[in-house]
């Protein structure tokens, strides 16, 4: 049952979800225009070099097994690179908006529309930028690989520390003020222990989402340059140009074992140690254990560490700097920001204002209304694809989860499996399932989009199998004794039940399906290429065709969909879940 | 810790430990009227004495501690603590929580070292303070232990503790035995005493605040007693009595009967209605389940009451702290069932009839009595009845009450009445459209 717990650890309101009202805000609005300006900006960027975009003289990538575990271990090196900038991006990013009222305004819609945006799409443009800013080294697509990694990373982490700053139980709050603790000891002693268990699950599901990045961005083509960094991705883009099946089970393997070692060695004993800082007066009868955290504890590891930290802690808590010192005065909060604060939304306006200007300026120079129609007509069938997949997932996941949840031998088993299937990169399996589809003949419209929930379809299995155990007892008894027929008590009891948990599942699966469509509706084997019409392999093609207007117009209308699918779908279905049917 | 007398075996010296002088307290509701919550209190706290402040929820009491502890600034009036105003957190000053207020991922002992690691005093030295206090309060032994692993009283004591360790003058306790089971909260309560009384404890005086009479009447010197809406110091009680005090001493019973008496007492020139704050449609109700209405009555109409009950007496075996029990009584008292005064409470003729009825009657004669007595129910029920869809909005009755009390208090008035009127079937409520309707889902 660890992992149940594991989920419940985390269950703070998702990021989108957590929203006050259902209206549109003018923010969300304005800070969209923001976005769209910044991939606007990047694509003219980008337009300007003329010149091939690098001579690379990176070692190509080649099909020796015997390269495979160091090509895993830049693989994983990149991952751990991009989850920490993306830690100290959520402690920069979500203190200033918990403690800056005009940050606030800015930063939350940012980031829950940047959570939005499908990564992939922009992945050309950051490339051609770090390519220049590292002209003729290695470094600048080492650092594209990263931030691609880091932008699908870093959103839900910072919004998770910035709900739990601002919702640090009162009573600490004035434990803490009066007995007048400096900022960086109500950090380390209130604010980071409360904000631990919600930060590190979304690292977790951060990371699971991680891999499938990092795979897509080792090897990138950008018009008729392709990048191909050392690693696990590159290997397989290798395999496929080679038509060398052995080589893709290899990677899968591989994987398969990176994967595996990260979730034992790392993750599970972080998670067994953040136990206690959950924010529970009383005991949990199941707490996650890792038989890795027994040996440290028993080694005396985590005492040695604890010994190491607590004496930085201590040097630093006496230099006297003003993070040190107590607040002198108490802190009453000013009814005098008015007039600062219009002129902060002046300044959001101004800049809004010329945001869009030149977002009008771009499109008209490259784009028209044809150009709009065709992408909003290619959303509608990713839309239509995401709808489909996510339902047939949903109506086989479902009913497995409500089956393994209610049984707590079958949950400590497969609980596991389904999270690590959801960490496992789903286009490391694409190759195979294109060999099916060419060698069979089959129709890639239609068979290229199971590959879209092919990774994601795992979070609807384990947050379905986290809600069916957390399902009370005493509720399941009754609804036996009562004897209700099989529909009756999926409609009336279990489905209620799980809801809260089954819509943080379908959000994320959904979410994770518009991003992996620009992988998923275009896929070769060697010269073959497979092709389904839809925004994905719009966004796809114009990447590879250079034609940064189409990819930014790609880009906004996926954003807008998946925003508005969110809003429109999700959101009210959370609240309703949350109000309605939310079990203690 | 330094156990060395702190207090003198004197009696109290003369010059205030604390001096409260003109403070007021409003909160803002953003439009409107500002709420009043603590109205020109003054006081002043010496040294070597217990104080408690007694008063119903609502009355602004645990403000006022806040206040002096300097946990937020009074809008008006000053505060004085040894001399000095109080502009933030006084090291002088201590408290104790009524949840507790432990940091659930730090042990016991890093709960009590975290005032001194706050004033930076050497590890070795907080170590060894931290474990004297611990020592002191009867913890030793849960050093190592994690708050989740103790029960309510130990937590509490980790509390005290944590105040105590860091040696302040004034102790200040926000209701702490109020979360606490009766048997764990009388054993804290004398050992505070018992503690206190041997001048163990490194603090010259103690400023309690609570709700509940007989704490006030065992525990302090003096009691002064806050009346709500807003808080005002009503009365000055010394308590004389020799400790350690005995509950059935009768000395101490008629002073427990006397303080109920006085906190019933209807101030005067207020009619009947006006027992809640308010009037007409804005009066604020208090939530009380139509359940307990009747369980009272039928309490009150029984033996050995006979339908004339003694509050203090009523409320021992009920277990109900005046702050269950005054709002119960008070809707009854509003709703014409019962007459409350002078700690009494006694049923009216309605009152004594409604106990006699089966289920059905009984809502006939709520409905009668609630349409007849409480306008706001009145009120929605005139609007449904003149609209051709017989629906409204409930925002609409919301809009109404905030312009009149706080948005808390607007959605536990309205609460309440949509709870009455739900018993007494006058009209209907649905939750997730918000609307009120005559229909019946019958």
């Amino acid at each position: 049952m660890a992992q149940g717990d594991l989920a419940k650890v985390g269950r703070t309101p998702l990021l989108g979800l957590g929203g006050v009202g259902l209206r549109p805000n003018i923010y969300d609005l304005a800070i969209f225009i923001l976005i769209a300006a910044a991939f606007v900006a990047m694509a003219y960027g980008a337009g300007e070099v003329t010149a091939p975009v690098a001579r690379l003289t990176v070692a190509p990538v080649t099909l020796d097994p015997a390269n495979l575990p160091g090509y895993a271990l830049r693989t994983t090196l990149r991952m751990f690179a991009a989850i920490g900038a993306s830690l100290i991006f959520t402690f920069v990013v979500a203190t200033l908006a918990a403690k800056s009222r005009k940050a606030e305004l800015v930063i939350v819609p940012a980031l829950d529309i940047l959570q939005s945006v499908p990564v992939l799409g922009f992945l050309t443009f950051t490339v051609v930028f770090f390519l220049r800013l590292f002209p003729d080294s290695e470094l600048g697509a080492e650092c594209a690989a990263v931030f691609a990694i880091f932008t699908s990373q870093a959103w839900n982490m910072a919004f998770s520390f910035y709900q739990s700053l601002r919702t640090v139980p009162a009573d600490l709050d004035e434990v803490s003020r009066h007995f007048q603790l400096s900022p960086w000891l109500k950090f380390w002693r209130l604010e980071a222990p409360f904000a631990a268990p919600g930060l590190i699950w979304n690292t977790m599901m951060s990371m699971s989402g991680g891999w499938f990045f990092v795979v897509a961005s080792e090897a990138i083509t950008v018009g008729d340059t392709t990048v191909k960094l050392p690693g696990i991705g590159s290997w397989l883009a290798t395999a496929i140009d080679a038509k060398d099946i052995g080589a893709v089970v290899l990677a899968v393997a591989t994987m398969a074992v990176v994967i595996l070692a990260y979730d034992q060695l790392l993750f599970r004993p972080i998670v067994a140690w953040a136990d206690k800082f959950r924010f529970e007066q009383t005991a949990a009868q199941q707490r996650p254990r890792s038989w890795v955290y027994e040996l440290w504890r028993r080694g005396h590891v985590v005492r040695r560490i604890t010994l190491v930290t607590s004496w930085i802690g201590r040097t630093v808590s006496l230099l006297p700097i003003p993070l040190t010192q107590p607040p002198r005065r108490v802190v009453v909060a000013p009814r005098t920001g008015r007039g600062s604060d219009i002129l902060w939304r002046l300044v959001i306006l101004a800049v809004v204002a010329y945001a869009l200007w030149r977002i009008v300026l771009f499109t008209e120079a490259s784009l028209g209304w044809g150009d709009l129609l065709t992408a909003l007509e290619m959303g509608l069938l990713t839309l239509l694809r995401v709808v489909v997949l996510i339902s047939i997932a949903s109506a086989i996941w479902v009913p497995v989860g409500v089956w393994i949840g209610l049984r707590p031998w079958a949950a400590t088993r497969f609980q596991p499996l389904a999270q690590f299937l959801a960490a496992f990169p789903a286009n490391v399996l694409f190759p195979m399932a294109v060999v099916l589809i060419v060698s069979l003949h089959l129709d890639p419209n239609i068979w290229l989009s199971p590959l879209m929930v092919l990774g994601t379809q795992w979070y609807i299995l384990f947050n379905v199998i986290a809600g069916a155990s957390a399902f009370p007892t005493d509720l399941r008894e009754a609804s036996t004794l009562f004897r209700l027929r099989t529909w009756q008590w999926w409609r009336k009891v279990i489905l209620p039940g799980i809801l809260p948990y089954y819509v943080t599942g379908a959000l994320t699966a959904s979410g994770g399906s518009w991003n992996a469509s620009i992988v998923a509706e275009v896929a070769s084997w060697g010269d073959t290429k497979l092709k389904a019409a839809g925004l994905g392999s719009y966004i796809a093609d114009a990447t590879e065709a250079a034609d940064y207007p189409r990819v930014v117009l790609g880009i906004v209308v996926m954003s807008v969909m998946v925003v508005a699918c969110n809003r429109l779908v999700w959101r009210p279905l959370y609240r309703l879940a949350e109000r309605r049917f939310r079990l203690a | 810790m330094e156990i060395a007398a702190v207090r003198p075996a004197s009696t109290a010296d003369t010059s205030p430990l604390v001096a409260v002088d003109h403070v007021r307290q409003r909160y803002s509701k953003g439009s409107g009227d500002d709420l009043l919550v603590l109205d020109d209190i003054s006081l002043s706290l010496r040294g070597n004495e217990i104080v408690s402040l007694l008063g119903r929820s609502g009355c602004g009491k645990s403000s006022l501690l806040r206040i002096i502890a300097g946990l937020m600034p009074a809008s008006e009036g000053r505060v004085t603590i040894g001399g000095r105003a109080v502009d933030g957190p006084a090291e002088e000053v201590a408290m104790v929580f009524q949840t507790f207020a432990l940091f659930p991922w730090l042990t016991v002992l890093e709960n009590v070292e975290i005032g001194l690691e706050a004033q930076k005093v050497p590890p070795a030295e907080r170590h060894k303070r931290a474990l004297a206090a611990i020592d002191l309060i009867g913890l030793d032994g849960y050093e190592s232990a994690y708050p989740k692993e103790l029960s309510g009283g130990m937590r509490q004591r980790v509390g005290l503790a944590r105040a105590l360790v860091v040696h302040p003058k004034l102790l200040l306790m926000d209701e702490p035995f109020s979360a606490l089971d009766v048997l764990t909260a009388e054993t804290l309560r004398t050992d505070l005493l018992d503690l206190w009384s041997e001048g163990r404890m490194p603090i010259s005086s103690i400023l309690l605040v609570t709700h509940n009479i007989e704490e006030a009447v065992l525990m302090s010197d003096r009691i002064l007693v806050f009346s709500s809406n807003p808080g005002r110091l009503r009365a000055e009680i010394p308590v004389k009595l020799p400790m350690p005090r005995n509950r059935l001493d009768p000395a101490f019973r008629q002073m427990v009967d006397d303080i109920y008496a006085l906190m019933t007492a209807r101030p005067t020139g207020k009619q009947a209605q006006g027992i809640f704050p308010g009037t007409g449609i804005t009066m604020e109700l208090p939530r009380v389940s139509p359940n307990l209405l009747a369980g009272l009555m039928e309490t009150v109409a029984g033996a050995p009451f006979n339908g004339h009950a003694d509050m203090p007496a009523l409320a021992g075996p009920l277990q109900m702290e005046i702050d269950d029990l005054f709002p119960v009584a008070e809707t009854l008292q509003l709703l014409r069932f019962a007459e409350v005064a002078e700690g009494d409470i006694r049923l009216t003729e309605p009152g004594r009839r409604f106990v006699q009825l089966d289920p059905d009657d009984r809502k006939r004669l709520f409905a009668q009595h609630l349409l007849a007595y409480v306008p706001l129910a009145q009120h929605i029920k005139r609007v449904l009845d003149e609209r051709g869809t017989h629906a409204a909005p409930a925002s609409r009755f919301r809009d109404e009450l905030e312009d009149h009390m706080s948005d808390t208090y607007a959605e536990n008035t309205l609460r309440a009445v949509i709870s009455w009127a739900r018993y007494g079937e006058i009209f209907a409520y649905d939750e997730d459209s918000g609307v009120f309707s005559l229909d019946n889902p019958s």
